[in-house]
């Protein structure tokens, strides 16, 4: 999933200062899982807001709501009706639905709630960890489903450095080494040859190098 | 030979190689390049010269190089893959043979988190193994990496670093192993003073026949005092100080402590010279370039051949 964490108060009320009536958005999808941008944080958002600037001599309207998909312009629709008299947005989605919001509602400044952070997984309560950069070239068949692209701190692609420490990376403790962890897999599927064989340079065209990327489905595109 | 450069002749010939390490200062400042360089003239086969070393902003590994050379001295021109993409390392690579250097050491880096630029975008387009390719393919094929053919190809003799004692230790043989079939004629190997951890690596090394495709200079450092040895052991990762050397730089008084460093220096590079595979010595003396010679001297390795 797509995580992100909610930005500080402090900024986001520096955002809706100027305005009187805003509409707070959230999204019911990779933001609610990692507890950044669902219903929940909305309403706590929202209260958040009208204590802080109620304290400061201001008053604001919020109206709130959790679209099913904020980065899908059939749910978006759903704003339509309740964007008359709203002099801003706020959305607590991630950067794919604050630009979603931007698009669909030209004359309507939007701010960001949260600030998007990677593509990951959730390692136990409360935590989540990167896993995937969107290389697309996905090597993870060579290197027994470890990502060395979004795991290791130097992206190496034949290796562990030479900082790697008892299973970690030498930028904390608190990282694992991706090549200590590949490393392992290897063994326990005893794919050890498969570390012998040099990885080449990457074409980072798939990834980004060539530019924003897109996906167009002949079969599906209307 | 491959290449014209001097280390490779020292090594050729079956001698045992000297390089050593000069850093370049952190400012617009010629004169201390060349004022290390002098430490270090006639000494050693060739310098180090790092490329922005522990992730700090110093003067270019390339200019310093050039200044080196204007001196007299053979430039080991370091490159890292964090700090700049393949375009503008071949780059790099075709000036400086252009500017008479022909040996170079290809690494991936510190990571920016332990520099003065935590905040900098980590390159990394390639790692160490595929610049060793791409410099190779370069020299042998004169192919730049995306394919085109280049005129006038650099004839680099090409270095890699190995660290026998990192983690997982099992992986250090064949990482080497990569580094050798990706291209590498020459290894420099983390600072070593578990001795013991390095002859275990180098069993391994040559039991794979490797020490026969690429020579291995071992790397030592003369330790300054007790604070340096303890900051070694506890905070530098992938490094490997035995608490017995600690201690032995602990039980001398602090004025008499950087001769007891070199002392273990040269004692370790008299066991060292006894380990099979082992085709010379890297000496990282870290901005102490004026006690090079004296290590070098001790060791019995000078006068330098001439080759």
């Amino acid at each position: 999933m797509i995580t992100a964490e909610r930005k500080p108060l402090e900024e986001l009320i520096e955002y809706v200062r100027p305005y009187k009536r805003i509409l707070l958005v959230g999204c019911n999808e990779c933001v609610t899982v990692c507890a950044a941008g669902g219903r929940k944080e909305v309403g706590l958002l929202a209260s958040g807001l009208h204590m802080a600037l109620l304290k400061s001599g201001s008053a604001i309207e919020i109206r709130e709501h959790t679209l099913e998909r904020q980065c899908d312009p059939e749910y978006v629709d759903e704003l339509v009706s309740m964007i008359d008299g709203v002099d801003a947005i706020m959305s607590m989605a991630c950067g794919c639905g604050v630009q979603e919001l931007a698009r669909r509602f030209k004359g309507k400044p939007v701010f960001p709630a949260v600030n998007t952070k990677f593509m990951g997984a959730s390692e136990r309560q409360g935590v989540w960890a990167e896993r995937c950069q969107g290389c697309g070239d996905c090597l993870l068949g060579k290197t027994g489903g470890v990502c060395p692209i979004a795991r290791c701190a130097k992206q190496l692609m034949n290796g562990p450095c030479g900082g790697s420490t008892g299973g970690h990376c030498e930028i904390g403790e608190d990282v694992d080494c991706a090549w200590a962890l590949i490393w392992e897999r290897l063994k326990e599927l005893g794919q050890e040859e498969r570390f012998v064989e040099i990885m080449p340079a990457k074409d980072w065209r798939p990834g980004g190098g060539s530019g924003p990327r897109k996906i167009i489905r002949e079969d599906l595109a209307e | 030979m491959k290449t014209e450069s001097r280390l490779e002749k020292v090594l050729a010939a079956g001698h045992l190689a000297v390089t050593s390490e000069c850093g370049p200062p952190r400012g617009a400042m010629p004169d201390k390049v060349r004022e290390k360089g002098r430490h270090l003239l006639g000494i050693v086969d060739a310098v180090n010269v790092t490329d922005n070393q522990t992730a700090m902003v110093r003067m270019s590994s390339l200019a310093a190089s050039v200044i080196l050379k204007q001196e007299g001295l053979n430039p080991l021109f370091q490159m890292v893959t964090r700090d700049r993409n393949r375009l503008a390392m071949q780059a790099d690579i075709l000036g400086a043979y252009s500017l008479g250097i022909d040996t170079m050491l290809c690494l991936s880096g510190d990571h920016t988190k332990f520099g003065d630029h935590p905040m900098a975008m980590n390159v990394h387009d390639i790692d160490s193994i595929q610049l060793i390719q791409m410099v190779k393919a370069m020299r042998d094929e004169s192919k730049f990496q995306g394919g085109a053919e280049i005129k006038g190809a650099p004839k680099m003799f090409i270095g890699a670093a190995a660290n026998p004692f990192a983690d997982p230790f099992e992986l250090r043989v064949l990482r080497l192993a990569k580094k050798i079939a990706a291209g590498a004629d020459f290894i420099q190997t983390q600072c070593i003073f578990n001795v013991d951890k390095f002859e275990k690596w180098m069993e391994g090394v040559c039991a794979r026949g490797l020490h026969k495709k690429c020579y291995i200079l071992a790397g030592v450092t003369p330790i300054k005092s007790v604070g340096a040895a303890r900051y070694m052991k506890t905070k530098v990762p992938g490094m490997d100080v035995p608490q017995e050397i600690v201690d032995r730089m602990a039980s001398v008084p602090k004025e008499k402590q950087p001769e007891e460093g070199v002392a273990i220096c040269v004692e370790t590079m008299e066991r060292l010279k006894k380990v099979e595979g082992v085709a010379g010595f890297h000496i990282m003396a870290i901005d102490w370039e004026e006690k090079v010679k004296e290590i070098v001297e001790r060791a019995g390795l000078l006068p330098r051949p001439q080759v």
